[in-house]
């Protein structure tokens, strides 16, 4: 059964969604698009549900940690979070305002539409330079200078969700959040 | 809810869980610090996979390093040790196209593996990717990585009939699977410059039946160091 949040728990919930991403602090929860739900079960007592960005995220304990820290603050004792992956998270649950603040930060966000087309296979040629395919309908731009000329590094960065390119234009390395 | 049956949460988990830690010990030894990065990613991925699948089944820890060896359900291709990068490279274009095939299938389903298939089977295409592009370039580069490459898929072949053996509990169309993994492997072969092996993949003398316990003789050893701080200290953490 859905219920309408209370205001208790809107508020409580607008708190646990500010809480930044522990890798990458740029980002709220809330823009990441994991915080799933946050039910107020009785007087003190708050149940946070929250998904993996990937599978075998390791920040999902920290990202826990900071929420029930946040929410003991505010007079809850009891705070139980639990891990849903039903739906699966996708880079289309990123807000907006995250994708902005992602791009402003260096890393060139996910493209839109991951959810309908799945993964977006990255090219990798011989030499390591790939032009971005014609049929591509949107490139991964750089993030310091906006160009499309793009290359990818490696398929995997510093962390799982991110590929490594590197800006044929400026020359500059850059992490871009793959799609997923 | 639907009930796990779970041998079959066990034989999908230890598959994940040996690939990660085969993988894993390429930190420190990989070619480039970008395939470090990259290996060591994917086994974090698998390692992800293996913690919710063997949560289904029980203690995850319990499981993982309390185990005797013949208690693994793995497939005998994951154990397998990482051998040259393109022996490491060709058992993650074996495996990572049978997982995800399977993980799709499973994952359209309405079983008990459904919710965490839908989540892995988009990692995995990353695995695919990576394998798939590694396979191109070993096998269409020089005449030493393409030697290499052909060598190392010749020498897993042999593992790979018995990744298309039913699994109890888990409900896959298998002939469909295997057609699928067929073609997919033969065109990125051909792609590749790339010969398909040959030669029995199922069979008495042929490798198999590490689903009922089997083990080749280095995954005891595999073993041994993954399970050994645990066992010498029970109960110890961060």
């Amino acid at each position: 059964m859905v219920t309408a949040p209370t205001p208790l728990e809107a508020e409580l919930r607008a708190l646990a969604g500010a809480v930044p991403d522990p890798e990458l602090p740029v980002l709220t929860l809330a823009e990441l698009g994991v915080l799933r739900g946050l039910h107020v079960l009785g007087p003190g007592r708050v149940e946070v549900e929250l998904t993996p960005t990937y599978t075998g995220c390791p920040a999902v304990e920290a990202m826990a940690a900071d929420i029930e820290r946040v929410l003991h603050e505010h007079g809850q004792a009891e705070v139980s979070v639990r891990t849903v992956l039903s739906p699966a998270w996708s880079t289309d649950d990123i807000t907006a305002e995250g994708r902005r603040k992602l791009a402003e930060s260096g890393i060139a966000p996910p493209r839109p539409g991951a959810r309908d087309t799945g993964p977006v296979a990255v090219e990798l040629g011989p030499t390591r330079h790939t032009a971005a395919p014609a049929d591509e309908a949107e490139p991964v731009r750089c993030p310091h200078c906006g160009s499309a000329d793009t290359t990818v590094l490696s398929r995997f960065s510093s962390t799982a969700c991110k590929a490594l390119r590197r800006c044929e234009a400026c020359r500059e390395p850059f992490d871009h959040f793959k799609e997923l | 809810m639907n009930r796990v049956p779970v041998p079959a949460a066990l034989a999908l988990g230890d598959d994940a869980l040996v690939l990660s830690h085969r993988l894993g010990e390429w930190a420190g030894n990989a070619p480039v610090l970008e395939e470090e990065v990259a290996l060591a990613n994917i086994a974090l991925d698998l390692l992800g996979q293996a913690r919710a699948l063997l949560s289904l089944a029980g203690d995850e820890d319990e499981l993982a390093f309390l185990r005797e060896e013949r208690a693994f359900r793995n497939v005998q291709l994951v154990e397998q040790p990482n051998g040259d990068f393109a022996h490491t490279i060709a058992r993650q274009l074996y495996f990572s196209a049978y997982q995800q095939l399977l993980y799709g299938q499973l994952a359209s389903g309405e079983g008990p593996f459904a919710p965490l298939a839908a989540k892995a089977v988009k990692e995995v295409a990353y695995h695919l990717d990576h394998a798939e592009h590694w396979t191109l370039r070993l096998g269409d580069g020089t005449p030493e990585s393409h030697a290499r490459m052909q060598r190392a898929l010749d020498a897993l072949w042999r593992y790979t009939g018995e990744l298309f053996e039913p699994v109890e509990g888990v409900s896959a169309d298998w002939p469909a699977l295997q057609d699928g993994w067929s073609a997919y492997v033969t065109d990125v072969l051909r792609r590749a410059g790339l010969t398909l092996p040959e030669g029995p993949r199922e069979g008495a003398w042929t490798a198999g039946a590490g689903r009922q316990g089997i083990h080749t003789e280095p995954f005891g050893r595999m073993l041994a160091e993954m399970q050994h701080l645990h066992r010498s200290h029970p109960g110890a953490s961060w």
